[in-house]
């Protein structure tokens, strides 16, 4: 699975985050920063609840 | 339990599609029917007040799914139906276009609907904000227009004015409360809010009544105060709270009362739930029946509702989020702020237009609000689900 994130449409409101530590963390100013592009952990929930519906999910075939 | 053959989610927005996502997500396979009043497909609402309303976004862009993504759900999506009728005993529904749609489960997902002014008609320059089709209209007339009233001093009412106001245009708002968001923020963070409206050059005109529109023929042309002063406009928003979405329920049978009436599992009645802004339901660790209207809260119900559909018998107990923009300033609530909380600024400083506090009732700490303070509201955040001792909190100031 690979995640896209979309800076602008981010809303900073971290709850990437606090769903996905190891995926996700955030700027000063709460814009999401992309630790790891490929996580091996289903992220699936993060996209899900992000509300600035900035997480995209693609699934590699 | 077995799960439902079929499931039928009438209202097609956050809480609607988080619903279908999820059961689709915990491996749903049945049929899937997602009904909406809107022509629209599923669309992001937080957006229009700002991005949206600014012209920074087109419409478009508050789409919440692409068109691939919508199709992998294999559901079937009827927009620009409104359901009319439910048949709680017969798990149908009848929309107004005649369909009769029926489903072993059913999820009501209608939302609010923005409360109107007493005798407020159709009238040119008099606008409410809910829907992308308000957003344009109102983007549409801000544009033409000099003069706003913003009748409201809620969230929508202080968002709207803030891009009214940064769109160049002259701002006056008016609301009946003390100051800025009191009920939601108490007086001391509202009026830290007042006082930056007031800084980038919003009038206020606070513990104001709203006696009536006044216009002629061809659009409103002002806002009249208890007491006779006329605030002249050549456009007003009128954003003065929303009432849920149920009146097509109305002889369903169903427990209304400012909203959906559920149990801590957002069950409506057998094989009917309730999800977003229009339910309420019992909040099992609070012990009180409790509404959000807020986009957070429609996502995690979602994925409630789509467990408890699927047999989990799960409790909804979130820890509520909201956040709104506002010129430059991100504010940002875990938990519950409310207007009794006890309030101490645990980082950072007003004055210096980053701060994190704490609220804290009944000797609990029970919400944190960030303003401009991403990080370390989210790391404070852990109080609230803790519920740290209020007494701790003067510690914690240093750290
Ligand atoms: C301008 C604006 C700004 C906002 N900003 C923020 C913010 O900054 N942060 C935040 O947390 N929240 C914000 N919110 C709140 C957030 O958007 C809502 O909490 C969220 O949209 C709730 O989702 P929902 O699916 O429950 O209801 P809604 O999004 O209201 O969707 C309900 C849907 O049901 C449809 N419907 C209604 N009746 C029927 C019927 N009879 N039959 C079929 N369909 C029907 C409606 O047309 C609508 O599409 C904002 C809301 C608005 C309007
Ligand atoms: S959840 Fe979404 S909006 Fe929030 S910080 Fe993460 S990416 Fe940004």
């Amino acid at each position: 699975m690979r995640v896209i994130v979309d800076l602008e449409k981010c809303c900073g409101a971290g709850q990437c985050v606090l769903l996905a530590p190891k995926v996700f963390d955030q700027r000063d100013d709460g814009i999401v920063i992309l630790l790891d592009e490929h996580p091996p952990e289903a992220v699936r929930e993060a996209a899900c609840v992000c509300p600035g519906a900035a997480i995209k999910l693609e699934d590699l075939a | 339990m077995t799960n439902p053959a079929s499931v039928l989610v009438v209202g097609a927005s956050v809480g609607g599609l988080a619903v279908a996502e999820s059961l689709r997500r915990d491996g749903y396979a049945g049929a899937l029917t997602l009904l909406g009043a809107e022509r629209h497909p599923p669309y992001d609402r937080p957006p229009l007040s700002k991005k949206v309303l600014a012209g920074e976004w087109e419409p478009d862009r508050t789409r919440l799914r692409a068109d691939a993504a919508l199709a992998k759900l294999e559901m079937t999506t009827i927009l620009g139906d409104p359901a009319v009728h439910l048949d709680v005993l017969g798990r149908a529904v009848t929309t107004a276009s005649g369909r009769r749609l029926t489903a072993e489960a059913i999820v009501l997902a209608t939302g609010l609907e923005p409360r109107r002014l007493p005798g407020q008609a159709p009238w040119p320059g008099v606008h409410v904000l809910r829907t992308l089709d308000d957003a344009v209209a109102l983007r549409a007339e801000l544009l033409a227009a000099s003069q706003v009233v913003v009748v409201g001093d809620g969230v929508l009412g202080t968002e709207a004015a803030a891009t009214a106001r940064a769109m160049g245009l002259a701002v006056t708002l008016v609301g009946p409360q003390a100051t800025l968001l009191a009920s939601q923020l108490g007086p001391q963070i509202g009026g830290h809010l007042a006082a930056l409206h007031t800084r980038l050059g919003v009038q206020l005109r606070l513990g104001a009544a709203v006696e009536a529109l006044v216009g002629d023929d061809e659009r409103v042309r002002g806002v009249r105060l208890a007491g006779g002063e006329v605030l002249p406009a050549d456009v007003v928003v009128v954003a003065i709270g929303s009432r849920p979405a149920t009146d097509w329920l109305f002889d369903s049978g169903l427990r209304l009362g400012d909203g959906v009436v559920c149990d801590s599992r957002c069950r409506a009645a057998e094989g009917i739930y309730a999800v977003g802004d229009v339910a309420r339901w019992h909040h099992e660790v609070l012990g009180t029946a409790l509404r959000l209207e807020n986009r957070s809260n429609a996502v995690e119900q979602g994925a409630a509702v789509a467990a408890n559909i699927l047999g989990k018998d799960r409790p909804y107990t979130p820890v509520p989020f909201f956040w709104t923009d506002q010129y430059d300033v991100k504010i940002q609530v875990h938990g519950f702020a409310g207007a009794d909380a006890q309030v101490a600024v645990v980082d950072g400083s007003p004055e210096a237009g980053q701060f994190a506090a704490l609220y804290g009732s009944a000797g609990k700490v029970t919400g944190v609000l960030g303003w401009n303070m991403v990080k370390q509201t989210r790391a404070l955040r852990q109080h609230v689900v803790e519920g740290t001792d209020w007494s701790l909190v003067k510690s914690l100031r240093a750290s």
